[in-house]
């Protein structure tokens, strides 16, 4: 008997043990095979690949700077709307708001973050796209010679995307904000507010006291932003040129392999997309794995679940 | 006087706060305002029976795109549930474990990772080698994405049943499998099909995973080896074409995403509280 629990046993940990492993092999084989179907155009242009701006699959010329930048740009433009308005909500949630309206406001922040992004592409080219365009229609005349201000008004462009990247990653960045602050112990609070703090000052406290989950919370919001492709690729205007303009349309990385990789028939061409799908994984793997470095750093000395699990699944999810 | 001033303060900051919680409610009811509207004009009894029209015509639906939704999403939950929870049962097994804080990681990088790089992944793993766009590659993609979410629902939740029933199983004399698979997993399952729920729910909602991998396809199909067309696809499509009519069938395929979506949503929060309670009253 003892023997054959043994055996048992180890036939459990083996038997469940494999699929663990089989997990951990899709993620590595996401990078292997993406450097491996990249490595032509790897090869071939090397750096100058992100250096220069010129990008003609008719002619072979791959150059895909327009692309990271308009990418960095879309993402940094919303983090700019999105985080103050991601950090006031987790406050009010937390620690302002009633308990009655505290499950019912959180149910509305998680609804707005699982609907499909096709559905805010398609509200983003038929109610934000005209109402950017008449927004940018009024503009005037002294703000049209400042460069961020410039070019006629398409409403398809740079502002529309970073909006509406705004409004999809404020509910994300929210939720995990909102469980860092719970994280934090009560006893802060009680002490601050037994100095005599103000609601303001001991939230500040607060604050101080989960400042690294806060900024990971921030920051896991624009590697969304960064990787977040049906949306953007539908408001941009998928106009690869480097712009400072609000009202230019530019492109973004995800949005030129939406549409070009269907229909990709050079090899060099799939190549150099597939590169650019690379860079974006190498790039939201490191910003991902920083903020969450970030989050749990403040989980582990309090001792708390709720940090570390915010991260996880269940807020995304729900 | 500085008193007041620090009074002034802490009421304009919940001011503010409540104001950044209003305003986040403005695009969320926007946007369901708008998809109702339009939506709700253009749904149709045919939306759900017919085949898309020529282009540009009155009438048509989605048929083959909804049957082909479910069908793309089917091969990923096949793909996907039994990797994640039986792995998801070895990192709550086998805490602290380096393969049970590797899987973990692995699973937190995966959901990380942007779904049109995902499709890029299928495409070179399942498209290249067999030279076919197909529902299966489309599939294959959908369940890389559901993995993390699987496996990490299942662990939390399985870390959520007491430690007594784990004994009480042990202490019968029952080895560690046999007391996993017929008293902690039974226990944690209802929690593990809501969260199973949401990730489906989830990745049917994708679009950019399949726009080269399942492609689209004009007619019906429910052939795993072809292109299939799938709603959200086909809501692309449809959006992105100059045809009014074709944009007022995107809206009403817009409408049924946002029900499903809505409809699981409000399904697994009915489930949680009855878990809770259920939790509290033992």
């Amino acid at each position: 008997m003892p023997v054959k629990t043994r055996l048992d046993d180890i036939g459990f940990r083996v038997g469940t043990g494999i699929f663990a492993v089989l997990l951990i092999a899709v993620v590595a084989g996401i990078a292997a095979v993406l450097y491996d179907d990249a490595s032509m155009a790897i090869w071939k242009f090397g750096w100058q690949f992100w250096q220069t701006d010129i990008w003609d699959p008719v002619s072979g010329e791959f150059g895909a700077r327009p692309f990271i930048w308009g990418t960095l740009y879309s993402s940094v433009l919303s983090l700019l709307i999105a985080g103050p308005i991601a950090l006031g909500i987790a406050i009010y949630i937390s620690e302002l708001c009633p308990a009655w309206l505290r499950r019912p406001l959180v149910f509305l922040t998680e609804l707005l973050a699982a609907i499909p992004s096709i559905v805010y592409g398609l509200w983003g080219i038929f109610v934000l796209v005209p109402f950017v365009r008449s927004l940018e229609g009024g503009t005037p005349e002294w703000m049209r010679s400042i460069p961020l201000f410039s070019g006629p008004p398409l409403g398809l462009g740079m502002l529309s995307a970073a909006l509406l990247l705004a409004i999809m990653i404020i509910p994300f960045s929210a939720s995990v904000a909102r469980e860092v602050l719970r994280a934090v112990p009560q006893a802060q609070r009680e002490a601050a507010y037994a100095l005599g703090a103000t609601r303001w000052e001991a939230i500040r406290m607060a604050l101080f006291y989960a400042r690294t989950g806060i900024v990971g919370s921030i920051m896991l919001g624009f590697g969304r932003a960064l990787g977040e492709t049906m949306a953007v690729t539908m408001v941009i205007g998928n106009t690869p040129q480097v712009s400072v303009s609000l009202y230019a349309p530019q492109y973004t990385m995800a949005a030129v392999i939406a549409n070009e990789f269907a229909e990709a028939a050079d090899k060099l061409h799939l190549n150099a997309l597939v590169e650019i799908g690379l860079v974006l994984f190498i790039i939201t793997l490191a910003i991902n794995a920083v903020s969450r470095a970030f989050i749990w750093s403040l989980g582990r000395p309090a001792k708390s679940k709720r940090a570390s699990r915010a991260v996880g699944p269940v807020t995304e999810a729900a | 006087m500085r008193n007041s001033w620090r009074r002034f303060m802490s009421h304009f900051v919940v001011v503010l706060c409540a104001g950044a919680v209003l305003l986040s409610l403005v695009p969320l009811a926007l946007v369901l305002f708008y998809v109702l509207k339009q939506g709700v004009a253009s749904l149709n009894w045919a939306f759900f029976t017919h085949m898309p029209g020529p282009a540009g015509e009155p009438g048509g639906g989605m048929a083959n795109g909804i049957v082909g939704s479910l069908i793309v999403t089917g091969i990923g939950a096949l793909f996907a549930i039994p990797i994640g929870v039986t792995a998801g049962v070895y990192a709550s097994e086998y805490r602290g474990t380096r393969l049970a804080n590797a899987v973990r990681f692995a699973a937190d990088t995966l959901n990380g990772v942007p779904s049109i790089v995902v499709g890029v992944f299928a495409y070179g793993v399942v498209v290249l080698p067999f030279h076919h766009f197909s529902a299966f590659a489309g599939g294959f993609a959908l369940g890389v994405m559901m993995l993390p979410l699987v496996m990490r629902t299942t662990e939390e939740l399985l870390l959520l049943v007491p430690h007594t029933l784990r004994e009480g199983a042990l202490a019968l004399g029952a080895t560690r499998a046999r007391a996993v698979i017929t008293v902690v997993l039974p226990a944690a399952l209802p929690g593990i099909l809501t969260g199973i729920l949401l990730a489906l729910a989830r990745v049917a909602g994708e679009t950019a995973p399949l726009l080269f991998t399942a492609l689209n396809n004009a007619y019906f199909s429910i052939d795993p080896r072809q292109p299939i067309s799938t709603l959200t696809v086909q809501v692309y499509t449809y959006a992105t074409s100059p045809y009014p009519e074709w944009h007022r069938q995107a809206w009403a395929g817009a409408l049924v995403l946002v029900a499903m979506v809505l409809t699981c949503s409000l399904l697994a929060r009915f489930a949680t509280a009855r878990m809770e309670r259920m939790q509290r009253g033992s």
